[in-house]
């Protein structure tokens, strides 16, 4: 029974990170799944989402901190709304410079927006307490869901032991729920979208940037737009992230687990479609998590077992780009959609003009 | 100290660090010029070069050849032979992934963004074998501490290990530039890079240019990984990925797909980076790299030296 619920427990954690990785996937999914844009600085907005919550939602600088400002005890909503809003401006003035030049340039800008990223959060430490990190970010209803599931549990000793462990883990159940509302929420908003005649003009320029143009497409606008909502939605992932682990730190946005796990999620998952998206997630993440336990059964030192894992990761990301470079869900392509739905129902949709 | 006193020793170390971005620029801007893609693997492929060169400097004092320095060098024949057999090693390893990646997604005319995304993951494989045999903690090439030379006149001190490290940059540049204009293969590089198409409709063996190219870039960063780990004194594996954004900026500044521009960007973003520590917190030292590199996407794209298309 012990084991059962230690797996529990450990799955719940495992589902909320899993979650937020997720939601890092369908936004890089919106960028490049749809749009083609090369973005491998996911850990540079991915950071802004987070710093940007825990400031907005964090305790105000302590005696000990190294902080000036910051730490405006708002509800965590707002700081949601306001990881998404400065995470989003932050890839406006990424996008302008570079979505008019071909692909490399944008990759290359990224990296660098990532890495300045990480240097500012170092240097200015009366903004971000340098590589301290920001401390005691709140969880949202952490206090009345754990006491009340603690007063609950002392108030009725007849439950079994197991019961009472359960219950006493009810915030994580909690934050869990929360992932996943907000994580299928962006799923339906994302597909009304990408549905619309606006995610139709992305997968256009997706895949010739030159007859959109010409079909009168505003090219730059559209790839603005959709550079800015995924990196908004990044920035959600952070936010999600900060008032779960309520500790960051610079070194929490390396581009290892912030940005390159994320585009070996999606590849896998299948590119341009959100359910593989999300699904990549969880199976890259699973196969992570789930080959952490080797640390303690190879003859390797920790930092070599670490090294093996990575280079796993990678060879995955290089067979999967070999041998299955449309994922495990592939996109669904409307053409092929289409012609089955003549054959099913006998009447055309109204033929391209 | 005063500010402006304090420049021409930053160009100093300014003129080291270009050289080293330099040789690493030159592979990038081949790679994309010849096989039309970035490779983010570049990094790796100096850092690999570097514990190559450590890995047959411990073979060769364990044959006994000897590590007597040069001169007032901090090191001797041992460590010029290691950098050698550690281009060649470089050199085989780049030329194996791209028989067991590249070359499969080239044959399969796979768009230049996979071909992108494959390098990403090649360069953390590249710096996670290195850390699996090396370990994440420093290694040094020489215990040995080289004391600087004052040259008064200039009002600056240089170290003799940086003269070599600028004067092997030269030389490999000299032979990089004889090699394109006068010999054959050079020559088909050019018209490759120039255009593919025709060039292989006049008969020249693509994959030979690109398994020149492989060769040419490896050996070039495998010099420039080893030459960081003479002036850093210590390496360690993330050592080229820390250096790819200079090394972008810098091809981007000269002209992507043009090794000269590399040269040319590689000195200006490594003498911009060390100048900027006069000015400003040496903690935003790489960001300088990134904005030249804006600075640049802004105003001309296409880079010092690139042609306008």
């Amino acid at each position: 029974m012990e084991l059962f619920i230690g797996i529990i427990n450990y799955l719940v954690f495992f589902g909320i990170t899993a979650g937020t990785y997720a939601v890092l996937s369908l936004g890089l999914n919106l960028q490049w799944g749809y749009t083609g844009l090369f973005n491998i600085g996911v850990a540079g907005f991915y950071a802004i989402g987070a710093y940007t919550a825990a400031l907005i939602s964090g305790p105000p600088p302590d005696v000990w901190d190294g902080r000036l400002v910051g730490g405006f005890e708002l509800p965590f909503l707002i700081g949601l709304l306001a990881a998404a809003a400065v995470s989003g401006f932050a890839a406006f003035l990424i996008g302008l410079p570079t979505l008019r030049l071909r692909a490399d340039y944008l990759a290359i800008a990224t990296i660098g927006i990532a890495e300045t990223i990480r240097l500012i959060l170092k240097n200015e430490s009366w903004l971000t307490n340098g590589v301290w990190g920001l401390q005691q970010i709140p969880s949202p209803l952490y206090e009345p869901i754990y006491y009340g599931a603690k007063g609950f549990v002392d108030t009725h000793p007849e439950l079994y032991p197991w019961v009472q462990q359960l219950i006493l883990k009810a915030y994580n159940w909690f934050y869990l729920l929360l992932v996943v509302v907000v994580l299928v929420a962006l799923y339906y908003f994302l597909k009304r979208l990408t549905r619309a005649p606006w995610g139709r003009v992305l997968k256009a320029i997706r895949e010739d940037e030159d007859v959109a143009a010409m079909s009168g497409k505003n090219v730059f606008a559209y790839k603005l737009q959709a550079l800015v909502l995924g990196a908004m939605i990044m920035g959600i992932g952070g936010a999600l992230y900060a008032h779960y682990a309520r500790f960051i730190s610079p070194n929490t946005f390396k581009p290892l687990y912030a940005t390159f796990i994320v585009w070996v999620m999606l590849i896998l998952g299948g590119t341009g479609n959100n359910k593989g998206a999300i699904l990549g997630a969880f199976v890259i993440w699973g196969t992570w998590a789930g080959t952490d336990f080797l640390t303690n059964y190879l003859p390797f030192t920790a930092s070599q077992v670490a090294a093996l894992r990575i280079i796993m990761i990678g060879i995955v990301l290089e067979a999967i780009i070999l041998l299955r470079p449309q994922g495990l869900l592939p996109e669904i392509r409307r053409s092929r959609r289409l012609s089955r739905g003549e054959k099913k129902t006998g009447e055309a949709e109204s033929p391209p003009p | 100290m005063d500010i402006l006193a304090r420049i021409p020793q930053l160009l100093v170390y300014g003129i080291v660090s270009g050289s080293i971005l330099s040789l690493g620029g030159i592979g990038v801007s081949l790679t994309y010029s010849i096989l039309g893609f970035s490779n983010f693997a570049h990094g790796d492929t100096m850092a690999l070069g570097a514990y190559f060169a450590l890995a047959f400097l411990s073979l060769l004092a364990g044959a006994g050849i000897p590590g007597q320095p040069f001169g007032s060098l901090s090191f001797g024949l041992d460590f010029v032979l290691s950098l050698v057999l550690a281009m060649i090693a470089t050199s085989a390893v780049v030329v194996l992934l791209d028989r067991l990646l590249f070359r499969r997604l080239r044959l399969r005319k796979a768009n230049r963004i996979t071909l992108m995304i494959s390098t990403i993951g090649i360069a953390l494989v590249l710096r996670n074998v290195i850390q699996f045999f090396w370990g994440p903690q420093p290694h040094y090439y020489s215990a040995k501490i080289q004391l600087a030379i004052p040259i008064r006149q200039l009002g600056i001190r240089v170290k003799p290990d940086q003269v070599f490290i600028v004067s092997i940059a030269v030389i490999l540049v000299t032979l990089l530039h004889c090699f394109l204009r006068y010999t054959k293969m050079g020559k088909a590089m050019r018209a490759a890079s120039d255009n593919s198409t025709l060039a292989q409709v006049t008969g020249i063996n693509t994959e030979r240019v690109i398994l020149w190219t492989w060769v040419i870039g490896a050996s070039l960063a495998a010099a420039a990984g080893a030459l960081t780990g003479i002036e850093n004194k210590f390496i360690t594996p993330d050592l080229g990925w820390q250096m790819l954004l200079s090394i972008f900026s810098a091809v981007i500044l000269g002209g992507l797909g043009n090794p000269y521009g590399a040269i040319v960007g590689g000195m200006i973003v490594g003498i911009s980076e060390e100048v900027s520590t006069a000015f400003i917190s040496t903690g935003y030292k790489p960001a300088v790299a990134f904005v030249i590199l804006i600075v640049m996407l802004l105003i001309r794209p296409t880079g010092l030296l690139g042609r306008r298309n």
